[in-house]
């Protein structure tokens, strides 16, 4: 539609400067917001009628800040369009003026439900260029497997919960929550913090588990196989849960391949594709596990195949614990000095912070590790140039890094494949033709999360 | 730059990328470097192209493609071939670039079903050559990966669009315009996708300022970052 010659008025001066009336070459538009319906509802008369609704980016069942634009004929859909960009912070550019090791604090923001896996991603991509790949010690590689699948648990907690208060199933909700607590818990004992926690570092992870955190793991998994089941069986055979989701947001192979799609959309379909099988990282081909699918194509077979994949994740996590224990003391960090971080930090006396044993070191013994501690800090280490893409199986599908190095101290470019920002694009092929409603069930489905689609 | 830069490359090898020039040994820009090698200049070249046998599976992957583009009768897609670090990267011209992703998408040997996105990088140094798309692609039924790299002057920033092929380029080829200002032909609405319509430039390209503020505290201010010491 072509908007010269707008005119803009008010039609009601005086009450909501936002809504007016203009004229354009395809009629007259009134835009209307709030509860002011009424003062339009006889106003085109004898005129074609559309209406567009905005659906967000304010809205609480939209997840996030994503806008919906949907043309609708009564309460059908006849047309879907998403507008994003309302999270976009410029990750990426930022860290091209930031050193390898600090872009670690800036992609664990991206997808902030799955900030391990944007870690992950981001190292793997950089270890990869630096040729470290095979040298990362084995007790890293467990770690990182470890809090990828825990925070896979979580991540597809937040799925649930989100997805079922949109569709009004509140208690899911608490229950979802109230069990990601029981893992926020333990993210926060091995890194300080409940999310973005910087800990996945190039060349290996920030710190060692801390005394008595495997036990504390080991003992948290019963509990939450215990609750997770609780709360799979509130939704797993409810009549409400099903009336609202089966064969709601169909996505077939085709459409999935077409547009991009990964994860559980794409596993709904019957095709068990994923990453930690067939290119595996991190050493996922030494775990058992299975590869959760569903032949459904709707937003129901995604939850199954969302609560069963929660069970695969508890089954590795098993696996690391026992590896934990069979490993302590080891290297948590690569060997080569010159790109490892130096200190690993410890709780001093005064409650936070520094490591007394590597100051002595470095001030008293070691002039070599004064020069590499300094260097390491103040400047970063060298990646050479080339380019890379590392990808992982993340919550919602592929996760992928795109590196190029120019030989300095940081990126000279780097883009993230946010499975979340391709996913996004089925929201019109799921929801065209179907209920208003049925959207919400859609988009809960695909479980974009705002921060990863717009970086 | 000056000329006598560039590595000197045998006839008939395509020329070096040159990505970034270091001077002295630190590469710290405005700054005394009392190190004595601050007038040393050093060209920053990517992986140079490769030549046959590429190793792994990449040979059975070129094999595949050669014959397959020979099917189609494609001609002169294929600017050069980087094999680097385990991954192979096709440079194609870019009036090609529309068949040769068919011809990736369709022949049974090759079968790159998903594509995972495009995105573009900016090199100011590479006179006619300023703006890559890069592509990644997927086969599941292969399970190989392969990317591919198309390259624009930064006075014709114009591409052909894949959409049509691999529709899930819809959004990724927004993203490279709004940040890149690549311009995708034939893409069905080419506009921004994360920055405001109305924004003026394209905010990844390296000509493009990060901005930010000094920020102060207790007394001592920090530039932004973008006016910090830097390496590189």
């Amino acid at each position: 539609m072509s908007t010269e010659n707008i005119t803009y008025s008010s039609a009601d001066a005086g009450t909501d400067s936002y809504a007016g009336t203009y004229e354009t070459t395809e009629g007259k538009v009134y835009s209307v917001s709030g509860g002011d319906w009424d003062t339009i509802s006889a106003a085109p008369d004898g005129e074609k009628e559309r209406i567009v609704v905005n659906m967000g980016p304010q809205h609480p069942s939209t997840h996030g800040v994503l806008r919906l634009i949907l043309e609708i004929e009564g309460e059908t859909v006849t047309e879907a369009r998403c507008g994003i960009g309302y999270l976009h912070t410029g990750i990426e550019k930022n860290m091209e003026f930031r050193s390898f090791t600090q872009g670690v604090t800036f992609v664990t923001r991206m997808d902030y439900l799955a900030p391990f896996f944007n870690e992950t991603a981001y190292c793997l991509a950089v270890e990869k260029l630096l040729g470290i790949t095979d040298q990362i010690p084995e007790r890293a590689n467990v770690i990182r497997v470890m809090m990828m699948e825990l925070n896979r648990i979580s991540s597809h907690l937040v799925a649930l919960a989100t997805g079922g208060m949109e569709l009004g199933a509140l208690t899911a909700m608490t229950f979802g929550f109230r069990e990601r607590e029981l893992i926020l818990d333990i993210f926060e004992m091995i890194t300080g913090l409940r999310m973005n926690s910087a800990y996945i570092r190039p060349g290996g992870v920030a710190q060692d588990i801390p005394e008595g955190g495997v036990d504390k793991i080991a003992e948290t998994i019963p509990l939450l196989r215990r609750r997770l089941k609780d709360t799979a069986n509130l939704l797993i055979d409810n009549n409400i849960w099903m009336g609202r989701t089966v064969e709601i947001g169909f996505l077939d192979l085709t459409g999935c391949m077409a547009l991009g799609v990964t994860g559980p959309i794409l596993r709904a379909t019957g095709l068990p594709h994923d990453l930690r099988k067939s290119q595996p990282y991190c050493g996922y081909e030494t775990y058992e596990f299975d590869v959760v699918t569903e032949t459904t194509c709707d937003a129901y077979g995604r939850f199954l195949i969302r609560v069963r994949e929660m069970e695969q994740s508890m089954r590795i996590v098993e696996q690391c614990v026992e590896r934990l224990r069979a490993s302590a003391g080891e290297p948590v960090m690569v060997a080569d000095k010159k790109i490892a971080w130096p200190a690993q930090l410890s709780v001093g006396s005064d409650g936070q912070g520094n490591s007394l044993d590597h100051i002595k070191e470095i001030m008293s013994e070691s002039m070599e590790a004064l020069i590499h501690h300094f260097k390491l800090v103040t400047e970063g280490f060298r990646v050479p140039a080339g380019q890379a893409y590392a990808a992982i199986e993340s919550p919602r599908g592929e996760l992928g890094c795109h590196l190029v190095s120019s030989g300095g101290t940081r990126p000279y470019r780097i883009h993230f494949r946010d499975p979340s920002f391709t996913n996004l694009q089925s929201t019109a092929a799921m929801s065209e033709g179907g209920q208003i409603a049925d959207v919400i069930a859609a988009v809960a489905s695909i479980d974009p999360v705002m921060g990863g689609v717009d970086r | 730059m000056s000329d006598n830069l560039i590595p000197v490359v045998p006839s008939g090898v395509a020329p070096l990328d040159v990505i970034a020039v270091r001077e002295g040994a630190f590469g710290v820009a405005g700054s005394g470097d009392t190190s004595g090698f601050g007038g040393l200049v050093e060209a920053i070249v990517l992986p140079p192209a490769s030549q046959r046998p590429y190793g792994g599976d990449f040979d059975e992957l070129a094999d595949e493609l050669d014959l397959s583009l020979a099917a189609r009768h494609i001609t002169g897609a294929i600017e050069k071939v980087v094999v680097d670090r385990g991954e192979i990267t096709f440079f194609v011209e870019r009036s090609k670039i529309r068949e040769f992703v068919t011809t990736l998408r369709d022949e049974p040997g090759l079968r790159f079903e998903l594509c995972v996105g495009v995105s573009g990088v900016h090199y100011p140094l590479e006179a006619g050559r300023e703006l890559h798309a890069v592509y990644h692609f997927l086969s599941i039924t292969h399970n190989r990966r392969v990317r591919v790299e198309v390259a624009a002057p930064d006075s014709d920033p114009r591409i052909p669009s894949i959409v049509g092929i691999y529709p899930t380029c819809d959004w990724h080829e927004r993203e490279t315009w709004d940040f890149f200002g690549i311009v995708f032909e034939g893409h069905p609405a080419l506009t921004r996708i994360a920055m405001p319509d109305d924004w003026p430039g394209h905010p990844q390209r390296k000509d493009y300022p990060l901005g930010g503020i000094p920020v102060e505290y207790k007394g001592a201010t920090t530039p932004p970052p973008d006016q910090r010491r830097s390496y590189n």
